[in-house]
C-alpha cells in the first residue's frame, strides 16, 4: 500500500480516492494517505457504514473523508460507482486506488499483484517449518470484490497440485433473491469497466446483491475469478449468512480467534469438502472480527 | 447521406441535441416527448436507454433512469414503442427528418444481442448510437463492422484529458459527429467549464473529419451559445430532465424549455 501511495505521489496526484466494502481497504488507504499527507476520500455504501462503524471511525481518525453511497443497495457496488464518477470528475489531480480485483484494465491485474503478498507469505519458510511441505493441497478464500482471494491464489496459479477454493456469499440462500453467489447466478456481463460474471436481469440490469457481510455483496467477481471459474482452475462454493455466523462462533470457541464475517464464509467451506489426513489446507482469514461485533452481538445466543 | 449527416450538411451550426430518458417520466412518455422536442426545435433527439448503473451520469439522469426502469422500460419495450414512429399518421408521427440517437451502456446492449440491437434500431429508424463505456479497441476489431452494416452512426466521446492522438483515432472511428465532453465531468455537473474554450479551440485546430457537439454542463442559453462559438452545437440532458421533473405536462415543459434555449 505504501508503494501505491508513493506511486500516486510520483504521478503528481494530490488527492486519493477509494471504494470500500467492509472498510479494510478504506482503512489501508486512509493509513497511507495519513503517512503521505495526501487528501483521502473513501466511498462506502451507506448500509456498510452502519454495519462496519468501527472501520468508519478508524478512517475518520486517520483523517479520511468517508462519503456514503446512497444509491442501489447502498453497498460495495454503489460505492464503486461513486468512486468512478469522482474520478471522471477529477482526472487531473486524483488517483483512484481500487480495492477489489475489479475495474478497467489494468486495475484487476495491478490489485492481484499487490495482494499477491498473501500467497508469497503462504509459500514462506514458515509454512515449510510447520508442515515439512513446500506446498499446501488446498487454499481457501472468500470472494466479494475478490482481492484477498486473488492474492491468496496468485503464487499457486501455476501449481496444479494446489486446489484453489473460492467461497461466495449465498446470503439468505441461493433461491431467496437475497444473495451474492455470482458464479451460481451470474452470466457474462460488463460491470465497472470489465467483462466478468454478473448477477443481472435478462435485460442486462444489475441485480442488487445481498450478504450479511459487507464487501461480499458484490454482483460481479472481476475478470480473474471469472476466468478461474470458467476454466475450472478454482472451485467455487458458497456459504449463507447463517452458515457464516455459525462458523465464526465455532472458530472463536475452538481457536480463540474472532474472524471477520467475510472470512467466516471461508471457514464454512471446511464443512463442505471431504478431507483426508494428508491434506494441508490454508485458509485466508482476511480480516479480524472486531469490526463485526455489532452483528455478532445480535446473534450471540447462538 | 443519413439524417445526421444531412442535418450537419444543411444546417451546420447551432445544432441543438436534447437528451431524454426513454420511459421517463412515464413509461408511455417516450413518443410524446419526441414529438414535442421535434415540434419546438430540437435538431437531434438523443434517447437514453435507462441502465441500473449509469457511470457517466450524475444524479439527475441516475434518478430519471431508475424511475424509467421502475416504470418497466427496457430495450425491448423501447423498440416496441418506436415501431413505425417515422411512418405513423400525422397525429402520432415524430417526423421523417429529425435524427434520433440511442444512448446507453454496453451491458444492456450486449444482453439484448449486439447485432440484433443494431438491426432492430436501424429497422425502426434510429440513426446513431452513443455507448460511453464502449472501448475503442473492441469497436475497431469486432463491433464497428456490425454498426456499419446497419448504416448507423457511432459517436465516440472525448474529454479535455484525451490526447490529440487518441482524439484523431476516435474521430476516424466515429461518424455523424464527435461528442466533446465539455470538461471531465459526469452529466449534470454544476462546475464551470473553465478550460473548455481552450480545449474547443484546440479541437478546431485538429481539423477533424466529424463535426463536434459539446455536452456535459450545457444547461441554458448562455452555455449553449458559448459552446456554439467553437463547435457545431451542443447537447443538453440533465437540465431538460430537471424541467420535466417539475412539470406534469410534458408538452408545455418542452415548449418552455426549448424557447428559453433558442432565445425565441
Amino acid at each position: 500500500m505504501l508503494l501505491v501511495g508513493a506511486g500516486a505521489e510520483r504521478l503528481g496526484k494530490k488527492r486519493i480516492i477509494a471504494e470500500t466494502g467492509a472498510g479494510q481497504h478504506g482503512v489501508a488507504t486512509a493509513t497511507v494517505c495519513a503517512l503521505k499527507g495526501m487528501e483521502c476520500i473513501v466511498y462506502m455504501g451507506e448500509k456498510d457504514m452502519e454495519r462496519q462503524a468501527p472501520n468508519v471511525a478508524r478512517m475518520k481518525m486517520l483523517g479520511a473523508t468517508v462519503i456514503p453511497a446512497t444509491s442501489g443497495s447502498k453497498t460495495l457496488k454503489d460505492a464503486t460507482n461513486e468512486a468512478i464518477r469522482d474520478w471522471i470528475n477529477n482526472p487531473g489531480d486524483t488517483h483512484y486506488i481500487i480495492g477489489g480485483v475489479v475495474g478497467p484494465h489494468p486495475y484487476p491485474d495491478m490489485v492481484a499483484r499487490f495482494q499477491s503478498v498473501i500467497s508469497e507469505e503462504m509459500k514462506s519458510w514458515q509454512f515449510f517449518e510447520k508442515t515439512g511441505n513446500n506446498l499446501p493441497t488446498h487454499v481457501i478464500a472468500c470472494v466479494g470484490g475478490g482481492s484477498n482471494a486473488a492474492g491468496a491464489f496468485y503464487h499457486f496459479l501455476n501449481e496444479p497440485s494446489v486446489q484453489l477454493i473460492a467461497v461466495e456469499a449465498a446470503g439468505e440462500g441461493m433461491s431467496s433473491g437475497k444473495t451474492a453467489a455470482t458464479t451460481q447466478l451470474g452470466t457474462p456481463g460488463i460491470l465497472h469497466g470489465s467483462k466478468n460474471l454478473l448477477m443481472q436481469t435478462e435485460d442486462g440490469q444489475v441485480v442488487e446483491p445481498h450478504s450479511i457481510s459487507a464487501g461480499l455483496d458484490y454482483p460481479g467477481i472481476g475478470p480473474l475469478h471469472a476466468y478461474l471459474f470458467e476454466s475450472g482452475r478454482a472451485t467455487f462454493l458458497s456459504a449463507t449468512d447463517d452458515e457464516a455466523l455459525a462458523a465464526a462462533f465455532e472458530l472463536a470457541k475452538l481457536e480463540g480467534i474472532i474472524p471477520a464475517l467475510e472470512s467466516a464464509h471461508t471457514l464454512h467451506a471446511l464443512t463442505m469438502m471431504k478431507w483426508v489426513q494428508e491434506d494441508i489446507v490454508i485458509i485466508c482469514l482476511s480480516g479480524r472480527g472486531d469490526k463485526d461485533l455489532s452483528t455478532y452481538m445480535k446473534h450471540i445466543s447462538l | 447521406m443519413n439524417r445526421i449527416q444531412k442535418l450537419f450538411a444543411l444546417k451546420g451550426r447551432n445544432i441543438l441535441n436534447i437528451y431524454c430518458t426513454a420511459g421517463y417520466p412515464h413509461l408511455e412518455s417516450t413518443i410524446e416527448i419526441m414529438k414535442a422536442l421535434q415540434q419546438y426545435g430540437a435538431d437531434i433527439i438523443e434517447l437514453g436507454m435507462p441502465y441500473s448503473d449509469p457511470l457517466a451520469d450524475g444524479p439527475v439522469i441516475q434518478r430519471s433512469s431508475s424511475i424509467a426502469l421502475a416504470n418497466g422500460m427496457s430495450i425491448k419495450k423501447l423498440f416496441e414503442q418506436l415501431k413505425d414512429f417515422r411512418r405513423r399518421p400525422s397525429s402520432g408521427s415524430v417526423g421523417e427528418a429529425v435524427p434520433v440517437i440511442l444512448m446507453g451502456y454496453m451491458n444492456s446492449v450486449l444482453q439484448y444481442g449486439f447485432e440484433k440491437f443494431c438491426a432492430d434500431a436501424a429497422a425502426v429508424g434510429i440513426d446513431g448510437l452513443i455507448l460511453p463505456d464502449f472501448p475503442e479497441y473492441e469497436f475497431e476489431i469486432e463491433y464497428g463492422a456490425i454498426v456499419n452494416k446497419y448504416n448507423l452512426d457511432f459517436i465516440f466521446l472525448i474529454t479535455p484529458e484525451t490526447s490529440d492522438e487518441r482524439i484523431k483515432k476516435l474521430d476516424s472511428l466515429s461518424s455523424g459527429f464527435l461528442y466533446a465532453v465539455s470538461s471531465s465531468y459526469t452529466t449534470g455537473s454544476d462546475k464551470k467549464p473553465g478550460s473548455a474554450k481552450g480545449y474547443l479551440r484546440k479541437l478546431k485546430s485538429l481539423r477533424l473529419k466529424n463535426p463536434v457537439l459539446v455536452g456535459f454542463g450545457i444547461k441554458d442559453k448562455a452555455s449553449f451559445d458559448a459552446a456554439c462559438q467553437w463547435a457545431e452545437g451542443a447537447i443538453i440532458g440533465s437540465a431538460y430532465i430537471k424541467s420535466l421533473e417539475n412539470s406534469p405536462n410534458v408538452n408545455a415543459a418542452t415548449k418552455s424549455f426549448l424557447s428559453s434555449k433558442r432565445g425565441a
